[in-house]
């Protein structure tokens, strides 16, 4: 049995895992708890957000995320790599800044017009 | 100039009572702000878990003020950039000022405040030792990160556990800084649970709990900070003194609502809160003008702001098109046992048409309590909760028809354990 605090919204229930009988989650108030308990004992992910450089808007950073979860293993590659990613104004809400990074499945993505 | 109404604000308070007012039939309006864009601190807290409660979809700062932003268009709202508001009057005159317009007097039939809040700093937190550069408050790191493009320190040691902390520790790491501890005052963490679990256990950040800063060392920047473990009475035990090599210090120390301009008219403002007094539809002292978000009572969540500015905007609207009933009634809101402040303080029953919304926080963790609205000794109506804490802003729903039953002009707010007698 493995406890956790499920993260998937501001109520932070305290999920119980139980890993033996098929990752039976108890201690959730809502289905997404049940999935983020077995998630995050199987294969844990997270959205990531960070910031890549901008030229000519009226900030010098871009703020971006990853648009959907990718493995937590992955999150210090993908930081790295946007580390020299520069982009030039103007970039709206969604465009995509980087395609399938690390063959994630995820898009690096614009989080705001610029 | 002439509106009808003026919100002093771009940031998520003052968008969503703008909106708000627009909706319930209010044409001319004005937003005051006094950064170069709208949104407010949204714009730097590139997370994301905005918008759960009122999108039900997770969104990051930026993405949430933007939703607002967008929904500005076509309103005819107008919006004056890199404007500041030196003062207002008490026949609600503003006078403010930019680099474009120059000086302007606007007349207006009602405000809305939502200046926001600003963090604290060393100073108010009286940290000893040298001031060497390097010292910052978290949300100045966040915007020189996040929006400016500059990594502020190499290696950081946190001051407080509140969200903002919690969040720049995540945040730097990602960034390629080494964040040797997250040191926390109180023997609790004032931040929401996840973030404890997605910004500090995730990357292995301790954090320090009943400890605090008691030496700064340095000559041009941060060398070395000493870390102390302090008693119950949150006092310094000598002997337990850890040193942590850093060049960067956060301070995560509490925010405090911005409220020169509400001061400056005579607004009444409340010592709990160190915002305006309110009342159940978010008016003020003054006749006419309204306030709403972190101004009032600093929130945990965005969400809760939208709830509250749309409340305080169409109380506005409903003020400037004569449509406020008449005010016979008037009930006192105290704070009871482990309820540390209210809002709103003042509730006007004829003003309520179903329920009022009562907000406040607790003085320390609590588990399997009672929160018992009681009028003269006799208790009127009472809420479960399984979990307290003073991070988690609680929230009450009382109908009307309590309010009717009160017998006299005030009621108390406190929380009791489950089974202490009725």
């Amino acid at each position: 049995m493995k406890e956790l605090i499920c993260i998937v919204c501001p109520k932070g229930c305290h999920l119980r895992v139980d890993e033996e009988n098929g990752y039976k989650v108890t201690g959730n108030s809502c289905p997404k708890g049940a999935d983020y308990g077995y998630k995050e004992l199987t294969h844990p992910t997270r959205v990531i957000t960070s910031t890549v450089k901008i030229h000519g808007g009226i900030h010098h950073r871009l703020p971006v995320k990853t648009s959907c979860d990718i493995p937590k293993d992955k999150i210090f590659d993908v930081v790295r790599l946007l580390d020299n990613v520069e982009v030039e104004s103007p970039v709206h809400k969604g465009d995509i800044v980087i395609e399938n990074i690390l063959n994630t499945g995820a898009n690096i993505i614009a989080t705001r017009n610029m | 100039m002439q509106y009808d109404l003026v919100v002093v604000g771009g940031g998520p308070a003052g968008l969503a009572a703008a909106l708000s007012a627009h909706e319930n039939g209010v044409n001319s309006i004005l937003i005051i702000e006094r950064d170069r864009e709208l949104g407010g601190i949204l714009n730097q807290c590139i997370h994301n878990g905005f918008g759960l409660h009122y999108f039900k979809e997770e969104l990051t700062g930026p993405e949430y003020a933007l939703r607002f932003i967008d929904m500005l268009q076509n309103t005819g709202i107008d919006i004056k950039l890199g404007t500041m508001v030196l003062d207002i009057a008490e026949d609600r005159t503003i006078q403010a000022m930019n680099s474009v317009d120059g000086y302007m007097m606007i007349k207006t039939k009602a405000i809305v405040l939502a200046m926001g809040c600003r963090e604290r700093t060393r100073g108010a937190i009286a940290i000893p030792g040298d001031r060497p550069s390097g010292i910052f408050t978290a949300g100045a790191a966040q915007r020189y990160l996040n929006m400016e493009g500059y990594m502020v320190g190499k290696r950081v040691l946190i001051l407080g556990s509140g969200d903002i902390g919690l969040i720049m520790a995540r945040r730097m790491t990602l960034e390629g800084a080494k964040v040797l501890a997250v040191v926390e005052l109180m023997p609790y963490s004032n931040g929401l649970n996840r973030n404890i679990v997605q910004c500090l256990q995730d990357y292995d950040i301790p954090l320090y709990l009943s400890h605090t800063i008691t030496d700064i060392q340095g000559h041009k920047r941060v060398e070395k900070a000493i870390v102390s473990k302090v008693d119950a009475n949150r006092k310094p035990i000598p002997g337990t003194e850890i040193e942590f090599d850093c060049d960067t210090i956060l301070l995560s120390v509490g925010l405090i609502p911005e409220n020169e301009l509400s001061r400056g008219v005579g607004i009444q403002i409340d010592p709990r809160t160190n915002g305006p007094v309110v009342f159940e539809n978010m008016e003020t002292s003054l006749e006419g003008v309204f306030a709403c978000g972190n101004v009032v009572h600093v929130h945990d969540l965005v969400d809760f702001v939208t709830q509250e500015s749309m409340r305080a905007g169409k109380a506005a609207a409903q003020y400037i098109l004569g449509d406020t009933p008449n005010q016979k009634n008037l009930i006192t809101v105290k704070n009871g046992s482990h309820v540390n402040y209210t809002v709103p303080q003042y509730i006007r029953p004829d003003h309520v048409e179903k329920l009022v919304e009562v907000f406040f926080r607790v003085d320390n963790v609590y588990s399997n309590m009672r929160i018992v609205v009681a009028s003269g000794g006799q208790e009127l109506c009472s809420f479960k909760r399984e979990h307290m804490a003073p991070g988690e802003m609680e929230k009450i729903v009382v109908p009307k028809k309590f309010l009717d039953e009160a017998k006299q002009a005030e009621i108390t707010i406190a929380v009791v354990n489950q089974e202490e007698a009725k």
